[in-house]
């Protein structure tokens, strides 16, 4: 890599007449930026706060980070964590559940080697919000569901726990993945306090002193025109969301009817017991056929129970990923806008040029910034996604396999 | 086994054909005529086969000759036709009886039912139905002239019978009462058969949406695209497997209405013999009746109340010329019902020895042909679940190329 450029060197966005080039002048390839956006010091927001993109050991660190495979060799990785051992907590204001939170990790931004917290889910919805916050230009993984519906589904019961579980696994495990995210304080904080709520408390007052809350909050600005590739990203959700939201009805249908027919199998096989009964030789067989019909119910029940727990939830988050990208998106266009409005009202005040002011500058890094990480986090998503899909589908077919492997035997 | 027609004979049911033409009442329908075809087989190793002739029949002709079966031969469980109409249907299959594939299920319970009646020891040397397979016209009449339909005993009498008789053979009664309970479960198993295809057909179809929709998806992904299209097209073919599978299935419930439907052959068995039993006893009843009369007229005790004896003690008794008159006729009848009754005696027995031959017989059948038609469903489903490995195997590796 040619190593960092300067502004300077960058084509004004107006010098061409035409409102398209602004697009590709703006977003030059991730690896060159990344590192210098990281680098370059002089980015922070409108009101003066630094922009919070936790800083790594060194760019070049990240850099090595980005050139590897996108399948993380373990070895190179050095922050591990998991999440497990759901308990019930039971206090005189409420009832609740508390999961075990383990860190292990060589990093230096790390006081200790090895950590473990409780946590519950408000406090993963609360790291979610300050990431959300503290790094807008990149996508944040989701969250399962906030809400259940009271008496539709038990909070408490094994496997709505475990499934959540398993999604606050997933959750946390791609922010460790992610290069810019895993260094995030809030992060940090997250995985090592031992009273969360003293640190959440804190940042709240600190909140208030600063009278502004960090969010790249513009209002009103339209935006002239969305670069190809992003536009292309936003219909590629939209169309994703829709087709994973009717694999996801689909998925379900299946299910009820292999539970209608499972009604159907319970009374069916009583029925060649009764027949049994009633014979002299063909008793056997006929007890036989009933026995194996029992055998089959209790594999489709499997069938069923697994495809519940693990297919939909991944696809529904899938769903609520693809959601969450489309606001990055729009907040992306937002920022851009703000730029070209800006651009736009210097140009009409014909003030002396070349020397850009600062403000506008800052917007562009923002602009270009935004770009870059927005980037790099839909490739590594798409991967991510092409693997989780993979690993899913294969998953559906497997159960399915077996599910057949067990009729089949019995 | 070894002289029945089957042996020596080749019959098959080989087409049907739809027919319009005028029935009794000359109003003009649409019918199915099946063509019986026949071929005398040389015992002999050489196989060697005489030509084949071949006739047309309708199914009311097959019910005629059934009918002529059953009256002719009641000891005998003769064997039951196909159902006249569709019964047992799940949503797919239809009702209507013009369907081709319910013409086609007919066609084969037809030949079997004539296969069934051929390999009958006692049935296949019956020369009406020699005829039914070789003699197209005057077949009818044929029947008719036989004059079957006196012989056939009236349900009412029948009714009767059942809940009068005092002692059936034991072993008929707990046959009848097995006769029931088969048919029962045998029904409710059609019915819940029927329930849990139309359910497995729902399962499979659905799949169906899975191939259009990884085939949409398909379109807007780069690396994915191929393993999902692929994939998608492995979900078609497992949506597309069930109306196959389902029609295999059809044929073992065809193997079990069979047999649904010989329950009500045992039952007729069994009637039979309630009622020639119970004949037997209201014959014996008749002639300790007459013989007491006759005691009494001779001895002049009344022993039991009788209008008679009131009437006589009012208006006088009668001569004795008179009484000798009576006791002479008394005699005459006494004779004659205990010959009846001997003879009564001796046909009942008759019946039942046949008739349970005839039972164990089909005892032995039934096992055989059940124990087979249970194999052949559990083969099915193996068949079925090894199918459904192959389309999943043959996705995951789609997938595990995406």
């Amino acid at each position: 890599s040619s190593g960092p450029k300067s502004l300077r060197e960058m084509p004004h966005p107006l010098a061409t007449s035409s409102s398209e080039e602004m697009g590709p002048a703006l977003t030059p390839s991730p690896d060159l930026l990344l590192p210098r956006s990281i680098a370059d010091k002089d980015l922070s927001l409108p009101n003066g706060t630094p922009v919070d993109t936790s800083s790594p050991a060194s760019s070049s660190s990240l850099l090595n980070r980005l050139q590897l495979d996108d399948d993380l060799d373990v070895e190179t990785r050095d922050l591990f964590v998991t999440v497990d051992d759901p308990k019930k907590h039971v206090c005189t204001m409420e009832t609740y559940i508390t999961y075990r939170v383990t860190t292990k990790t060589t990093r230096a931004e790390f006081d200790l080697p090895e950590y473990s917290v409780r946590r519950r889910y408000q406090d993963f919805d609360w790291l979610r919000n300050k990431l959300e916050e503290s790094q807008p230009t990149h996508l944040i993984p989701p969250l399962p569901e906030k809400f259940v519906v009271k008496g539709v589904v038990d909070r408490f019961s094994e496997e709505f726990v475990e499934t959540r579980r398993k999604a606050l696994d997933k959750f946390l495990k791609r922010i460790t993945d992610h290069p810019v995210l895993s260094f995030n304080e809030h992060f940090n904080v997250f995985l090592t306090a031992k009273d969360l709520n003293a640190y959440k408390k804190q940042g709240m007052a600190l909140l208030s002193k600063m009278g502004e809350s960090v969010k790249y909050v513009t209002g009103g600005y339209k935006l002239r025109s969305r670069p190809l590739e992003f536009a292309a990203i936003g219909d590629y959700l939209d169309t994703f969301s829709l087709k994973l939201g009717t694999i996801d009805r689909i998925a379900q249908r299946i299910i009820k009817e292999q539970l209608e027919y499972l009604v159907e199998l319970r009374e069916y096989g009583p029925v060649y017991s009764t027949w049994g009964g009633l014979e002299v030789e063909l008793s056997e067989p006929l007890e036989g056929v009933s026995a194996c019909i029992g055998n089959c119910c209790t594999a489709l029940e499997e069938l069923s129970e697994d495809m519940t727990e693990d297919f939909l939830p991944v696809l529904r988050e899938y769903i609520l990923y693809a959601e969450s990208m489309k606001n990055v998106l729009k907040k992306r266009d937002q920022v851009q806008a703000e730029y070209e409005a800006k651009l736009e009202a210097i140009a009409l005040k014909r003030e002396d040029r070349p020397k850009v002011p600062t403000d506008v500058e800052k917007c562009q890094d923002r602009v270009e910034c935004f770009n870059a990480d927005l980037k790099a986090d839909m490739e590594r998503w798409q991967n991510n996604k092409r693997q989780d899909f993979r690993q899913l589908l294969m998953g559906m077919a497997d159960k399915n396999i077996q599910y057949y492997e067990k009729v089949c035997v019995t | 086994m070894e002289d029945c027609l089957a042996k020596k004979m080749e019959i098959t049911v080989s087409e049907a054909e739809k027919r319009t033409g005028r029935n009794a009442m000359n109003i003009q329908e649409t019918y199915t005529a099946y063509l019986i075809e026949t071929r005398a087989v040389e015992s002999q190793s050489e196989g060697q086969c005489g030509p084949v002739e071949s006739l047309w029949r309708r199914y009311s002709e097959f019910e005629l000759l059934r009918n002529y079966l059953s009256v002719t031969y009641p000891h005998i469980v003769v064997p039951p036709l196909p159902e006249k109409r569709a019964d047992f249907v799940w949503h797919k299959l239809s009702a209507d009886n013009m369907d081709p594939d319910f013409v086609e299920r007919r066609r084969i319970g037809l030949e079997n039912f004539l296969l069934r009646v051929a390999s009958h020891p006692v049935l296949c040397q019956d020369k009406i139905f020699y005829a039914f397979l070789t003699q197209e016209g005057g077949w009818k009449e044929m029947v008719n002239e036989t004059g079957f339909q006196l012989k056939a005993d009236s349900r009412l009498k029948a009714l009767n019978a059942t809940f009068r008789v005092k002692n059936p053979d034991k072993r008929f009664t707990e046959l009848k009462h097995y006769s029931d309970e088969l048919q029962s479960v045998i029904s409710h198993l059609l019915r819940v058969r029927a329930r849990v295809a139309d359910r497995l057909y729902g399962v499979y179809k659905v799949h169906g949406n899975y191939g259009r929709v990884f085939s949409e998806w398909s379109a807007i992904e780069k690396e994915m695209g191929d393993g999902l299209q692929s994939a998608g097209h492995h979900m078609d073919v497992y949506a597309a497997s069930i109306d196959d599978i389902l029609e295999e299935e059809e044929h073992y419930a065809d193997q079990l209405k069979e047999y649904l439907f010989y329950a009500e052959a045992l039952r007729a068995v069994c009637r039979k013999h309630e009622l020639m039993q119970y004949d037997l006893e209201m014959a014996a009843q008749d002639l300790t009746s007459k013989k007491q009369q006759c005691e009494e007229l001779a001895t002049g005790t009344v022993r039991t109340f009788s209008l008679k004896g009131m009437t006589s003690k009012l208006f006088g008794q009668e001569t004795p010329e008179q009484r000798e008159a009576k006791i002479k006729v008394l005699e005459e009848q006494i004779q004659e019902g205990e010959e009846q009754l001997k003879s009564k005696n001796l046909e009942g027995r008759d019946f039942v020895k046949s008739a349970w031959a005839d039972i164990e017989r089909f005892k032995e059948q039934k096992n055989h042909d059940l124990k087979e038609a249970l194999i052949s469903y559990a083969v099915m489903q193996i068949s079925m679940c090894k199918k459904g490995i192959q389309v999943w195997t043959n996705a995951k590796e789609c997938f595990s190329k995406m």
